[in-house]
């Protein structure tokens, strides 16, 4: 087929709501917009392990213990999936780890911001969850195969992270006094972090019109992050907690709610590497790579050896 | 039992994130829910005998380093992966038989703990074995790495298999308890899969550990600290 006809077919399909598949043709920035974004997705997986890791040998029951032990695996369940998503578009898992290593790729900058207390754990679960939800719901319909699938997967598993997350903010906010205190300290540092996991306003988004038109994103950053905020006020009004931010009010006219500015200046920095915890975090990736690497070289020679035993 | 799995399960949790491949990440965290997980059944069944109104958290959290029964070897510290694996090893060759002995048990509430948990220890034992050979007869740099942690580990596995007082006490009340044969099966597998490994057993004789009688290492104090800190800081809290 001619390449003008390649595209009418894929546009077609695109139209119509059919998926695309790997072996089929796509324009090579389709390619490219999926393959960083899948990727990108997949190392937020990891690296969002390293935060609620941080808390697995403290749990405060043993209950909790081995619930947060499952959600951590969970994820780097979701990483697998996404790896082997993104590797259909003709990159390595290893090739894309190297670059998350090197600092080229980038991962979801909520993972930056430090685990403090026992109620970050909750607060995890239930807000950095549950914005990750309110996104991966609306990507379970995206254009390219491969990922909707895997996001079908991994939302049934964040839906449960979401709800034990609020259920260890309800045992904290209903708790002690010092307990409570733990939860309104962990929701003050999270929120802001929170509503920026839904990325720049949409007048400023520089990939959001192109990956809309190719329904790779469905819902706007702007509309996703409404959403988030109207679901969220009345589960924290239940918990007793209040929101930091003064600007909060429901707007009758718009039938949601509004909220303060985000600061962006925040955002950019700890995007572009200046978070509170972005050396750690890839500190800890590299270190784990970096000593595993005598146990992947003894894996696959060993690997080799049998075969050639077997041949 | 209980304190083996709670204090071993603990260690390997420090893995969780840190592991040399995403796959091997998640078997590594599935051991430590197993073990975990037992620890739970184990402890909440010691509570309930004793009749103190103590839960798995009472005795988890609040009990201190010289109340603990587990083998020293639990608390090791989990060095590298070799590390993990050798130690993981020398305790599944010696927690398999052991369970399979429990599980005929004419104590139903023993016996059927130790007839869930030989389920997930028969798979324990598989996974170390066979990282252990890999690793030993993978390449020269490993097999070196192996021998060494071999070194590390090995003196705290006598504890597991030579019989103190209480064995014998034990012995006397339930006839389906030996540990000679828990000894034989571990001699046998650790033959086997040292032979596959190309390992050496280490000439070292066995350092006297009393772990089971609450005497231990002075790296438990530290696991206790960061396992207990929050139950012991804020008594009064529900989590
Ligand atoms: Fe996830
Ligand atoms: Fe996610
Ligand atoms: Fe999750």
């Amino acid at each position: 087929m001619e390449q003008a006809d390649l595209q009418r077919l894929f546009d077609s399909k695109i139209e119509q709501e059919i998926r695309i598949e790997p072996k089929d043709w796509m324009p090579e920035a389709y390619r490219k917009t999926n393959l960083r974004q899948i990727s990108q997705h997949a190392h937020s997986e990891v690296v969002g392990m390293l935060p609620e890791a941080n808390w697995i040998t403290r749990a405060p029951s043993l209950r909790r213990k081995v619930a947060l032990l499952a959600k951590v695996q969970d994820e780097a369940g979701h990483g697998l999936y996404l790896y082997s998503a993104a590797e259909t578009l003709g990159t390595s898992r290893d090739e894309m780890m190297d670059d998350l290593n090197s600092g080229k790729a980038k991962y979801s900058s909520i993972f930056n911001y430090p685990t403090l207390n026992w109620a970050d754990i909750g607060a995890i679960g239930w807000l950095v969850d549950g914005a990750a939800i309110t996104n991966q719901v609306a990507l379970c319909r995206t254009s390219y195969g491969p990922y909707a699938r895997a996001m079908v997967r991994i939302c049934k598993e964040e839906s449960f992270h979401q709800r034990q997350g609020y259920e260890i903010m309800m045992s904290m906010a209903f708790g002690t006094p010092q307990q409570k205190q733990m939860a309104q300290d962990a929701l003050n540092r999270w929120w802001w972090p929170a509503l920026m996991m839904f990325g720049p306003n949409d007048s400023e988004s520089t990939h959001s019109q192109q990956s809309l038109d190719w329904k790779i994103k469905r819902v706007s950053n702007d509309d996703l992050r409404q959403e988030f905020v109207d679901k969220s006020i009345p589960q924290v009004e239940y918990l007793g907690l209040t929101l930091p931010d003064p600007d909060l009010k429901w707007n009758e006219e718009r039938g949601h709610y509004d909220f303060g500015s985000i600061d962006w200046e925040e955002f950019y920095r700890v995007v572009s590497g200046n978070g509170p915890c972005n050396k750690e975090r890839l500190q800890a990736r590299n270190k784990a790579h970096n000593e595993g690497a005598w146990v992947r070289e003894a894996a696959m020679a060993f690997a080799e050896k049998r075969q050639t035993n077997v041949a | 039992m209980g304190d083996n799995g709670l204090i071993l399960g603990q260690r390997l949790a420090e893995w969780c994130g840190h592991g040399p491949i995403l796959e091997q990440d998640i078997a590594l965290t599935n051991i430590s829910l197993d073990l975990i997980g037992q620890a739970r059944l184990w402890l909440s069944l010691a509570g309930q005998i004793e009749g103190q109104g103590r839960d798995e958290d009472k005795l988890a959290y609040f009990r201190d380093a010289n109340e603990f029964r587990h083998l020293n070897l639990c608390e090791q510290p989990n060095g590298h992966w070799g590390t993990t694996i050798l130690r993981q090893f020398l305790f599944d060759a010696f927690h398999l038989p052991l369970l399979e002995q429990i599980s005929k048990f004419d104590d139903p509430q023993l016996a059927s703990i130790a007839q869930k948990c030989v389920k997930e220890v028969r798979y324990h034992l598989r996974w170390s074995s066979e990282w252990a050979v890999r690793l030993g007869d993978g390449t020269e740099e490993s097999h070196e790495k192996m021998q060494q942690a071999l070194a590390d580990v090995w003196p705290f596995a006598g504890e597991a298999i030579l019989a103190n007082a209480f064995d014998l006490e034990l012995a006397e009340i339930n006839p389906a308890y030996n540990i000679q044969m828990v000894n034989k099966a571990w001699w046998s597998t650790v033959n086997d899969v040292f032979n596959q490994a190309n390992l050496e057993v280490p000439a070292a004789n066995w350092a006297p550990q009393k772990g089971r009688e609450g005497i231990h290492t002075e790296r438990l104090g530290f696991i206790l600290a960061e396992m207990q800190f929050l139950p012991r800081a804020y008594p009064d809290a529900q989590w």
